[in-house]
């Protein structure tokens, strides 16, 4: 039962994977890599990391769901529904992904693991946190706060003399 | 009230109490004035139109446009009805939920990202016009009213210092959270009006592009269409219940029944307000939701969190 919730995800994130480079529209390709990345979410509920696993579904759909916008305006017609080709270079691309591929699943799978020592602890989400920015955790909340104030900050100044501006144009 | 996981058929009772609340709301919707029922005479006839149109569009053939994507096209028409009933498994009706996830809120707020795609898909996949601008207007007011609506659903989990939805619901016994945080109660319908294309927030749907992403949509895939958008009203008038209004807490009723009739008095709130209320632009919707609605929301959290730290 185990293997099995953890093989279908796994199964539905590579397969996904491999359809965004055979589908030849830019939704479907860009739709196929968020069910990727779902299918990657799921598999982190696997390992009782339930807030990543939710939080990396909800970011990734959010991404995907963007980031077509932006392809299909600067790579196709208005709609989208022109047929494209995701790949260039196809024999290069295709031995360089594949390599890549086998080379991370055999360091995976290769990397001599240690056992584990003592158990599982109570809030695995909370010490994956600790145990990868422990003593930088001040910083990096710091780093994030900064960072939206300058998404938000640079999206105000882009955005005042736009269309929409309240004094100049229509609102 | 203690929320703890129901056993597995539960899921079943909720989805037919979801379908079932989101009929209500079709036909509370049909009779109302400015409802979709439009010019009909009062009276019976007015609010039985769903059931009608409901008849009428199982029997209707489907009509296509010419170079549409299927795939995508079933995966935006089932998308609503689907999303709406992840939605709820996190909800407690009484003392019971179906997922007990603990991270429930989160989870709420990722399904209703989800949304983000799965509308968009169902208004570029027919690929015509009308459909595309809706699905786009979707898009660009999610992203007005997003960020507001993930802060309101913060404050009531930083008040019960979880994630959890079933603690949430327990943290509100005395006091419940709508009574010190009303404006991320207020924030929080106006996300669920902007992820249900409802009323002020409906341009995605709206009149002025034909109908929007509903355009295209016929037969049996409107029929999915329109009552995903009720079950998805539906889905955020609980949730909405259960993080603000007490969950399933009153007195003499049992929890559940609790849980459903405030549930029915919130969505009988969002359906009567939305022929009431001129729609917004998208562009204003965005303009408001980060000038506006964000700053404000973000001090209902600061003040809850000085709530906390000094109480804690």
């Amino acid at each position: 039962m185990e293997g099995l919730l953890f093989w279908s995800p796994a199964v539905v994130a590579v397969g996904a994977g491999i359809a965004v480079f055979r589908v030849d529209s830019m939704a479907r390709a860009t739709y196929a890599l968020a069910l990727s990345f779902v299918a990657v979410g799921l598999e982190l509920l696997l390992l009782d990391l339930a807030y990543l696993g939710v939080v990396t579904v909800l970011m990734m759909v959010m991404e995907m769901a963007i980031m077509a916008v932006f392809m299909i305006m600067f790579m196709m017609n208005s709609a989208g529904l022109m047929p494209m080709s995701m790949v260039h270079n196809r024999r290069g691309a295709l031995a360089l992904s594949v390599g890549v591929f086998l080379s991370l699943a055999a360091v995976a799978l290769l990397t001599p693991w240690p056992e584990r020592r003592g158990t599982v602890p109570e809030d695995p989400t909370r010490s994956v946190g600790t145990g990868v920015m422990e003593t930088k955790m001040l910083v990096m909340m710091g780093v994030g706060a900064v960072l939206f104030t300058t998404i938000v900050a640079a999206l105000v100044l882009a955005a005042s003399r736009s269309r929409y501006d309240v004094r100049g144009g229509r609102r | 009230m203690t929320v703890e996981a129901a056993p597995a058929w539960a899921a079943l009772p909720v989805l037919a109490a979801l379908l079932a609340l989101a009929s209500a709301a079709a036909v509370l919707d049909a009779a109302s004035p400015g409802g979709t029922a439009g010019a009909a005479p009062r009276g019976p006839a007015r609010a039985a139109r769903p059931l009608a149109e409901t008849a009428r569009l199982l029997r209707q053939r489907r009509h296509t446009t010419a170079v549409r994507d299927g795939l995508l096209w079933q995966v935006g028409v089932a998308g609503p009805v689907v999303i709406a009933a992840l939605m709820v498994a996190v909800v407690p009706f009484g003392g019971q939920v179906v997922a007990d996830v603990p991270v429930g809120v989160v989870w709420f707020n990722a399904m209703d990202v989800c949304l983000w795609a799965v509308v968009w898909l169902a208004g570029w996949s027919p690929d015509s016009p009308y459909p595309l601008v809706g699905g786009y207007r979707y898009l660009a007011q999610a992203l007005g009213y997003e960020l507001p609506l993930m802060f309101a659903l913060t404050a009531p989990a930083v008040a019960a210092g979880s994630l959890d939805v079933g603690t949430v619901v327990e943290a509100q016994d005395g006091l419940w959270f709508v009574v010190w945080m009303p404006v991320a109660f207020l924030v929080l319908l106006v996300g669920v009006a902007g992820f249900s294309l409802w009323g002020p927030l409906g341009a995605p749907g709206g009149g002025d592009v034909a109908g929007g992403v509903f355009a295209e949509a016929s037969g049996v895939d409107r029929l999915l269409l329109l009552a995903g958008r009720y079950a998805l009203l539906t889905a955020g008038a609980a949730m909405a219940v259960a993080l603000f209004l007490g969950g399933g807490a009153g007195p003499w009723l049992p929890g559940w029944l609790w849980s459903l009739l405030k549930t029915l008095a919130v969505l009988g709130c969002l359906v009567v307000l939305r022929g009431r209320l001129p729609g917004v632009r998208p562009q204003t919707v965005v303009r408001l939701g980060w000038v506006v609605a964000l700053p404000v929301v973000l001090l209902q959290v600061l003040a809850v969190s000085i709530v906390v730290v000094v109480e804690g």
